[in-house]
């Protein structure tokens, strides 16, 4: 999972990063309070899981009480990259000297963690220029090699050292909580020569949740989120009308990508993993029955081992149940077959030969 | 490089040539047993499984089982084990193999922590091991050999290589091959973490020399961007044989994991159209569907005829 900035910026507090005084709060009576206590000027800036927050108008100034009764419900309402505010940030202004780049981050093709430096900071990775890279393990950074990207990166006087510290606490940090991404985006040095932590992004491997019970707190999940995962089933939640599932991660995606060249707009991904049994596909379709805007449903099984019969059941079982009173489409590769679509028949599932022949139907379908 | 033929099938005179020894790590689970089951069914010569607490006893009144791979490996001289144990007890059952002398480890668990991945990579790197995963469907020869969950009816033995980070795609297009009439002389599941044991490239430096090699498929997704430099090193090594590549994850959202712990794009690294991109460059064809790799494939052998 993504962090937000004032969750990341707690880690770094946690961990002695110098920061600016900052508070959030999730509305505008609280954040009155916090004005009060953190004093004019300040930064508002929304709390969202994705970046471009500047740009979108996501991060404003605030010199008095007029400007902040203006603009705090502004930023609330914002929807950036289609991620709704989740808290507002009022954070101290800062007198910044210099904008720098620094983030540790799981380099996948190298198969190790990666130190990314720069000294000309505060834009998105894409664009940062002369950057420093030195491969670092499992992450851990002595104090020569953050001596030598802090020359580099052509840090003079007590910036220096200050840098190696943040770098030092930035990698404990990284494989203490096993970050996959920690990024400091700028990291500033201020006109008194402090270095400050203005940005904060942190990527966990959800991998290791179960030896981090701190970062729990953190987790933002839905309740069929939630639901989805307890029965072992992956599901990202799309805006179309036509809820796709499968088995496997790879497939799921191939039919959603088929789908879109069909015209057709996925309103989920719902891996139900490797196996399917009645129960799983009749745990799916629940999960379906309570997202809103789906009109039907796509899915696309290759059962090696499982008897299509056994998903045909789960179908069955959902109509009878009331649980479910929409179309499905349904490719089935798997044994038994000609008995499914025999036991189906008469129901609203249809079953197709290739998984071509169900998104065309399912295309068509949602549109009448 | 490592000789994955010589690991999976021997040389011939030896012994246990074409039939190697596998140990299956927590076969007395279910997913461990059912698919211990399915291996022997497949012709795979299981010789011993493990778990902690249950040895001395006999899978299937044949396979015995024993406490560790230390003992295992003793009795049995297998170089191959295959680990089932829920991804929490992962570390420790691969390092268990790895000391133990295991030469070819085939990693099935979903959800490895990525700093157990690493770990379990740096120890085998020491020991001189091949990890095949975490979270793979495994690696098979068809026909001959299969060490992983595949289910057998997709594949038939013969001269393309197919490699997949994911399962199911796997099967699906070895399916269309197969009754396109293209079998499979091997097909190696990468796997769909972040941090593959091997990865696309070293995969392709596996199967890049099989003399009678006919072609190449490879099942690519969004995540990461080692397809990008499998493309790369097809184009600096020469390499002619007819390949086709396939791209799951163009209609995925940014900044949302599909399913696979490895399966997001961020920003634009790991799209899909970097990759498509730079098949292209490659002059690789990349399918659409699943059911157009083995019509492209058949296109390219055209031309190379």
């Amino acid at each position: 999972m993504q962090l937000l900035e004032f969750q990341a910026k707690e880690l770094f507090r946690e961990y002695g990063i110098n920061l600016l005084d900052s508070i959030s709060s999730t509305n505008i009576e609280e954040g009155r309070k916090h004005a009060k206590e953190l004093g004019y000027p300040f930064v508002i800036k929304i709390q969202v899981p994705v970046g471009g927050r500047g740009k979108a108008g996501g991060i404003q100034k605030c010199q008095n009480d007029d400007e902040f009764e203006l603009k705090y419900p502004q930023v609330m309402d914002l929807t950036i990259k289609g991620e709704k505010a989740r808290a507002i940030l009022l954070e101290k202004m800062a007198d910044i000297k210099k904008e720098l780049y620094l983030s540790l981050f799981l380099n996948r093709s190298k198969r190790c963690y990666t130190i990314i430096a720069s000294a000309e900071g505060g834009v998105e990775i894409e664009s940062v220029k002369n950057q420093i890279i030195k491969e670092v393990g499992l992450g851990d950074v002595s104090d020569e090699l953050a001596r030598e990207v802090a020359k580099e990166m052509k840090l003079e006087g007590n910036t220096v050292e200050q840098f190696v510290d943040t770098l030092k606490k930035l990698s404990k940090l990284t494989i203490e909580k096993e970050a996959e991404l920690v990024e400091i985006n700028p990291l500033a040095i201020m006109q008194d020569d402090t270095i400050m932590a203005l940005d904060g992004k942190f990527v966990t491997d959800d991998n290791s949740n179960f030896r981090h019970p701190e970062l729990q707190k953190y987790q933002e999940k839905t309740a069929i989120e939630e639901q989805a995962e307890k029965s072992g089933f992956s599901l990202v939640e799309l805006d179309g009308d036509i809820a796709v599932v499968g088995n496997g991660a790879g497939l799921v995606m191939s039919t959603l990508d088929m789908l879109s060249d069909n015209g057709g707009k996925p309103a989920c991904f719902l891996d139900v993993g490797g196996g399917a049994t009645t129960e799983s596909v009749y745990e799916a379709l629940t999960l379906i029955s309570k997202l809103n805007r789906v009109k039907g449903i796509l899915v696309n099984l290759y059962g090696g081992i499982v008897k299509t019969t056994v998903v045909a059941e789960a179908f069955l079982k959902a109509y009878e149940n009331n649980l479910i009173d929409l179309p499905v489409f349904s490719r089935l590769k798997g044994t038994e077959s000609e008995k499914a679509k025999e036991m189906l028949q008469g129901s609203r599932t249809k079953i197709f030969d290739s998984v071509e022949e169900a998104i065309n139907a399912a295309v068509m379908g949602v549109k009448k | 490089m490592t000789d994955i033929f010589g690991l999976l099938k021997g040389k011939p005179g030896e012994p246990d040539y074409e039939k190697k020894g596998v140990i299956v790590q927590g076969i007395t689970g279910a997913y461990g047993s059912l698919h211990a089951k399915q291996m022997m069914a497949y012709g795979t010569n299981v010789v011993a499984g493990v778990t902690p607490g249950k040895g001395g006893q006999k899978f299937e009144d044949k396979v015995p089982i024993y406490n560790t791979m230390q003992e295992a490996v003793n009795a049995t001289n297998a170089k191959i084990s295959i680990i089932f144990v829920p991804a929490k007890f992962f570390l420790g059952a691969a390092k268990d193999a790895l000391n133990a002398g295991i030469k070819l480890l085939v990693a099935i668990p979903e959800h490895v922590p990525i700093r157990d991945t690493m770990e379990t990579l740096e120890l085998a790197k020491q020991k001189g091991a091949v990890v095949i995963g975490p979270n793979t469907p495994g690696i098979m020869i068809p026909e001959l050999i299969k060490i992983g969950i595949m289910p057998p009816m997709p594949f038939k033995a013969g001269n393309i290589a197919v490699l997949s980070k994911s399962g199911t795609l796997l099967y699906e297009i070895s399916d269309a091959l197969t009754n396109s009439g293209f079998g499979q002389s091997i097909t190696i599941g990468i796997g769909g973490d972040p941090v593959n044991g091997t990865r696309l490239i070293d995969a392709f430096e596996m199967v890049k020399d099989i003399p009678d090699l006919e072609g190449l498929v490879v099942v690519g997704e969004i995540g990461g961007d080692s397809e990008e430099i499998l493309a790369q090193r097809i184009i600096d090594s020469g390499f002619n044989k007819p390949t086709v590549a396939y791209i799951a994850g163009r209609a995925a959202p940014k900044e949302k994991r599909m399913g696979h712990a490895g399966a997001i794009v961020m920003g634009t690294y790991g799209s899909a159209e970097s990759k498509v991109s730079m098949f292209n460059k490659a002059n690789i064809p990349v399918a659409k569907r699943p059911a157009e790799v083995p019509v492209l494939l058949a296109g390219k052998m055209e031309k190379s005829d």
